[in-house]
């Protein structure tokens, strides 16, 4: 039924755009809430009173809240992100360079950790009770409960430190070679990878569980099939749903676990960019870099979704 | 002579608990079944019949494992094989239909692709073979469009057809023993038949043997050669259907029988009082908002009428979807009505949250299922002390001794109090269910299904205190039931419903006579008799069949 | 999972060994923070060492500081803003989200519609983000910590409180109370909260879980518990730079917080089941 699925679609569409709008109010809220007068911390020196009244008017700092937020989000859609205080510097082009090596982090950490958690959640799920199943289950659970910063730090201590065989920090710039560029991702994509995979692997092995308990697995076994035959033929085709939508909504944990790992290891990524605009008070680029995070996170959040309603087989 | 095809020798069987006690729930079963012939299993729930018959396949469910016995299914026994073995005979020389076939079918595939998966994991034959046969047997299935029906998913399809298919996906592999689970349970009457038809022509054919596990004597008599009954994981009684029918030896299998025919009410006098209890008019009730005239836009009820005198009760009976339990939850004030209701004479609010406490108190409702209808977090003394708090402000003493007085009513013993519901059977729930209802001192209690989750035995029990309950309290009942032999046994009158309507309102005896509605002779000529030759002789006229049937 | 060694029977309770392990660590953390100016050796604020990033000692078992201050009493004080300011927001939030979510629940309607809308959306900002965002507006102060930290789990707290409660509400006893005329407090508080405690115990632990990993990353960052107070994750960072020559006082703390978190996680997987049979 076309029409069904086309509005299923567009409703939880535009559910998206009005989270997106209500996000977007919450951060400008939160952010101008600041104590101590914006344009007496721009003039520094030179802030006599004319000087910051005049500063003022011309930033359109007295306008009532709601026609800054609007001004302020419709740069953002039109791609004038404004100036930022620390550097006078356009955000564009502070942003647009990290974006990209966040961007590269994140789609290595991704390459390496869907195959592999998928694999051992299923298989974990296939051979349930056993002492493969038991130990996988334990070491997913004692890496979803650490902090992010353990992970890391336990790496560089092992790597780092004792073996010797990756440098602590990264530098990411003139990367030559395939060698160096692996010695340099090595560690903060293995530390998000190890994160993100703990999720997924609990999902997967979850989702294809559920599929198991079915009557309808109970059917195929006592038609004979084997067990392999019964998770692989029965299981699954059921369970891809749910496990996409683990594969994207563990995926949006890297959004908190980048914020770690570029401070650790120095990595000049956005998260990093917006760290240290938080100590210097920078409120355009702390905005714009917020603003980015939400977005990528709701179009994760909402491509789970959307996935989740068009892999219900009664849709056909 | 030649052996048996199935041999269960001593089988036992234990599970366990939540707890981690491992109980014995086959407690020493044997039987034989030989080739060709069809046996049935027999017992309420908890005896433990669906248990012994997957021991055939060699499967337990989750927490029970074959503990001791032997189970010899053509020379091998599927009691101490190992998975991959007994995996081999499955499908292929012993088959099952599940008892729900919407929930065994993989929505992800195709029908046919499960019908034939048999054929693929054993390597019985090719595909297009097995396709050709798949066709065969849906069309000696008497399924609609037999060429196309398996390229369809299973929600495409109905249920009766699914339990058909259900049939087909077990006896593509040429099995010598079939396993039916309550196959028909779940269906209307009206359905059922043509399910038991062509699973009875389907087995002849083929002439292979089967095991058919039941709680319905009467579905079980148009099928089985040979019935086993059960009780409690142990047999009490096996021998001939015809036997079983006419001379049990058992008296379990007695009292079995005897719930299937209960006594009949003697006709209420129609008091002297005027106004009857409950006076309903042109009830229309269903969801959505409401259109120019008050009635919902999607109606499950449509102008509904009857009258319902102190004293007496009225039956509500029809098929699954007919809108009966929907009568019942609009009469209660549940969902939004459009009509007239008049209690004791005078109006009544449609809508709960608008009726008087008086009104709410006057009219009690107990449901089908005791399990969803008591609080599992509150002590039996909690669940019937409430109302009593509630309408008349009991406290203390005062509110201690009715709560006694009310178990002392309903037949349980005092000291149940302090359980939880989860403690108690299903009998003992569905009595708290009805005491919670009396401790409101009500006029009119409407029971939604009451005893339709439960077994036979049990059922007839609570019919039994229902009908002295209204001696003693002066009450009128509004009773919906699928049952007609539960209806006749309690109500002076009976309604039959079918897509909304009123269709017919006799008296117990008169519903399905000849000169009556067409809808309530084809529900009456579809009830199953305790005759073994009834299925057989049956003759439906095919166009009430067509007009009202869902196949 | 009784797959786990069958454990002891006490009072009708049975808990594996597993569980009682865990117990026994969380109530032992809990004591600490309680306790901690009694029991830790040496001051908050001591320096005892005259090195700095020693190694484990007799006299001190987890070597000490940037400052050479001892690394165990560190971690002792450092428990009570770890465990005091965690479970202050986790109470507050799942106060708040469980209450909200039963209401809701019940209720239905266009009260159900717009909170479960607008606490999607909060739920659709990064935890960390959050956090950072609002420490960099209105900064660190305790009482903003845990308001922050509480507001940030709230819509999780909701969500699963109401689906719990949703389910609670389609049984026909809910209904039979409706039809008694009984009101909105009473279905919430006699016919549904005590129907999903259990479960909502085991959602507060695992929200606790939550809350000490998000203090213990801001913290981290700077933007957490500020100096001369610590919780374990400002610990981490305040000696950060002995990473390179391996110093216990590194990853002391980072294994405090594990213990605590893996303890919780542990628990809540093997929580004890009632002992009631049908058959007895």
């Amino acid at each position: 039924m076309q029409r069904s699925i086309a509005s299923l679609l567009t409703a939880r569409l535009l559910v998206a755009l009005l989270t997106l709008v209500i996000v977007s109010f919450v951060v400008f809220a939160a952010t101008s809430i600041l104590p101590g007068d914006v344009a007496e911390v721009l003039l520094g020196q030179a802030a006599t009173p004319e000087a910051v009244k005049g500063l003022r008017t011309a930033m359109h700092l007295d306008d009532p809240a709601l026609v800054r937020f609007g001004r302020w989000l419709f740069g953002l859609a039109s791609g004038d992100l404004g100036v930022s205080y620390a550097n006078r510097m356009p955000i564009a082009q502070l942003i647009g360079g990290r974006l990209l090596n966040s961007l590269k982090l994140a789609g290595v950490t991704a390459l390496f950790a869907v195959p592999v958690a998928l694999t051992l959640g299923i298989t974990a799920a296939m051979w349930r009770g056993t002492w493969y199943d038991r130990v996988v289950s334990v070491l997913t659970i004692g890496v979803i409960s650490v902090p992010e910063f353990m992970v890391a730090t336990s790496a560089v201590l092992l790597f780092a430190v004792h073996l010797k065989w990756l440098p602590a920090l990264s530098i990411a710039r003139d990367v030559q070679g395939l060698g160096e560029m692996l010695r340099v991702y090595a560690m903060p994509v293995m530390t998000l990878a190890f994160v993100i995979s703990a999720q997924m692997i609990r999902m997967t092995r979850a989702a294809v569980v559920e599929a198991l308990d079915t009557p309808y697995a109970e059917m195929a076994t006592l038609k004979g099939a084997s067990r392999t035959r019964v998770v692989l033929r029965h299981a699954l085709p059921n369970a891809l749903g749910p496990i996409v939508n683990a594969v994207a909504l563990s995926l949006s944990y890297l959004l908190g676990g980048v914020i770690i790992v570029e401070t650790i290891f120095n990595y000049p990524g956005v998260a990093k960019l917006m760290v240290d605009a938080v100590a210097t008070r920078d409120l355009p680029l702390i905005q714009t870099c917020a603003m980015i995070f939400c977005l990528v996170y709701l179009i994760l959040i909402t491509t789970a979704d959307i996935i989740a309603l068009l892999s219900n087989p009664r849709l056909r | 002579m030649t052996a048996p095809l199935v041999e269960i020798r001593d089988l036992k069987v234990d599970a366990t608990t939540d707890a981690g006690r491992r109980i014995e729930i086959i407690k020493g079963v044997s039987f034989d079944v030989a080739e060709g012939e069809i046996v049935a299993l027999i017992g309420e729930s908890g005896s433990g019949k669906t248990t012994i018959a997957l021991t055939l396949l060699g499967y337990a469910r989750a927490g029970a494992r074959i503990s001791g016995g032997e189970v010899w299914l053509a020379g091998k026994n599927m009691a101490a094989r190992s998975e991959r073995e007994r995996a081999v005979e499955r499908g292929a020389r012993v088959a099952y239909v599940p008892q729900s076939a919407a929930a065994a079918f993989n929505p992800a595939h195709t029908i046919m692709d499960q019908v034939i998966e048999v054929t693929r994991i054993h390597k019985l034959m090719p595909p297009e073979a097995a396709r050709a046969k798949a066709i065969e047997l849906f069309r000696a299935l008497s399924l609609p469009a037999p060429p196309l029906i398996g390229d369809r998913y299973p929600h495409q399809v109905s249920g009766g057809q699914l339990q058909r298919l259900s049939a087909a996906m077990a006896l593509i592999g040429d099995p010598k023993l079939v396993i039916f689970d309550e196959p028909t349970t779940a269906l209307d009457v009206t359905t059922q038949i043509e399910v038991l038809r062509a699973f009875k022509a389907a087995m002849r054919q083929a002439g292979a043997a089967g095991v058919y596990v039941s709680h319905d004597l009467a579905v079980v008599a148009q099928i089985a050669d040979r019935i086993v009954v059960l009780k409690d994981g142990r047999v009490q009684e096996i021998g001939d259907t015809r036997q079983i029918l006419d001379a049990p030896k058992h008296p379990y299998t007695r009292e079995l029988l005897d719930a299937f025919r209960p006594r009949a009410r003697a006709a209420a006098a129609a008091s002297a009082r005027a106004a009857p209890v409950l006076a309903v008019e042109s009830l229309s009730a269903g969801y959505g908002p409401p259109r120019a005239d008050g009635t919902p836009s999607i109606l499950i009820v449509k102008d509904v009428s009857f009258v319902i005198e102190p004293g007496r009760n009225l039956g509500v009976i029809g098929e699954s979807g007919c809108g009966k339990s929907t009568l019942a939850r609009a009469v209660a004030g549940l969902i939004r009505a459009s009509g007239r209701m008049l209690l004791d004479g005078k109006p009544l609010a449609q809508h709960a949250a608008e009726r008087s406490m008086q009104d709410l108190r006057e009219i009690q409702m107990v449901f089908q299922s005791a399990d969803t209808a008591l609080n599992p977090a509150k002590s039996i003394r909690d669940i019937l002390a409430r109302p009593l708090e509630f309408y008349f402000a009991l406290r203390g003493a005062a509110l201690e001794a009715r709560v006694d007085r009310l178990l002392d009513m309903i037949r349980l013993p005092r000291g149940l109090k302090h359980r939880r519901p989860t403690e108690l059977s299903g009998g003992q729930k569905q009595r708290v269910n009805l005491a919670r209802a009396l401790a409101a001192e009500p006029k009119l209690i409407l029971c939604d299904e009451i005893t339709s989750a439960l077994d036979s035995v049990v059922a007839a029990a609570i019919i039994e205190l229902l009908k002295e309950l209204q001696s003693e309290l002066s009450l009128s009942y509004l009773f919906i039931s699928h049952d007609l032999n539960t209806v006749r046994a309690i109500c002076d009158e009976v309604a039959v419903m079918y897509a909304g309507e009123k269709v017919e309102q006799t008296t117990p005896e008169q519903v399905g006579a000849p000169g009556g509605h067409p809808y309530a002779r084809l529900l009456m000529s579809s009830v199953p008799r305790l005759d073994p030759d009834w299925l057989d002789t049956l003759e439906r006229d095919p166009a009430l069949v067509e007009a009202f049937s869902k196949r | 999972m009784a797959s786990l060694a069958s454990g002891l029977a006490m009072g009708g309770y049975r808990i594996n060994w597993v569980g009682a392990l865990c117990l026994l660590i969380i109530v032992g953390w809990a004591s600490v923070a309680v306790f901690a100016p009694w029991i830790a050796p040496h001051g908050v604020g001591d320096v005892v060492d005259s090195d700095y990033f020693g190694p484990m000692t007799r006299e001190m078992p987890l070597g000490s500081d940037y400052l050479g201050r001892d690394m165990l009493s560190r971690i002792l004080h450092g428990a009570r803003y770890t465990v005091g300011v965690s479970l202050a927001a986790v109470v507050l939030a799942c106060g708040t989200g469980v209450t909200l979510g039963m209401a809701a629940a019940v209720s239905g309607g266009w009260f159900d519609a717009a909170l479960s809308r607008f606490l999607d959306a909060l739920n659709s900002i990064p935890s960390k983000l959050f956090g950072l965002v609002v420490v960099a507006a209105v900064g660190s102060t305790i009482p903003v910590l845990i308001l922050t930290l509480a507001v940030i789990y709230v819509p999780g707290s909701y969500r699963f409180a109401r689906a719990l409660a949703v389910n609670v509400n389609a049984m026909d006893f809910i209904s039979v109370a409706r039809l008694r005329g009984e009101r909105l407090p009473y279905l919430i508080g006699a016919e549904i909260l005590p129907n999903i405690l259990g479960p909502v115990f085991a959602d507060v632990g695992l929200r606790f879980v939550f809350v000490v990993l998000l203090l213990s990353g801001l913290s981290f960052l700077g933007l957490g518990v500020q100096p001369p107070n610590a919780d374990w994750g400002a610990l981490v960072r305040e000696n950060i730079g002995g990473l390179p020559f391996g110093a216990p006082a590194v990853m002391a703390p980072s294994v405090a917080i594990a213990s605590l978190t893996i303890a919780i996680n542990l628990l809540i997987d093997n929580l004890p089941r009632k002992i009631r049979d049908r058959d007895a």
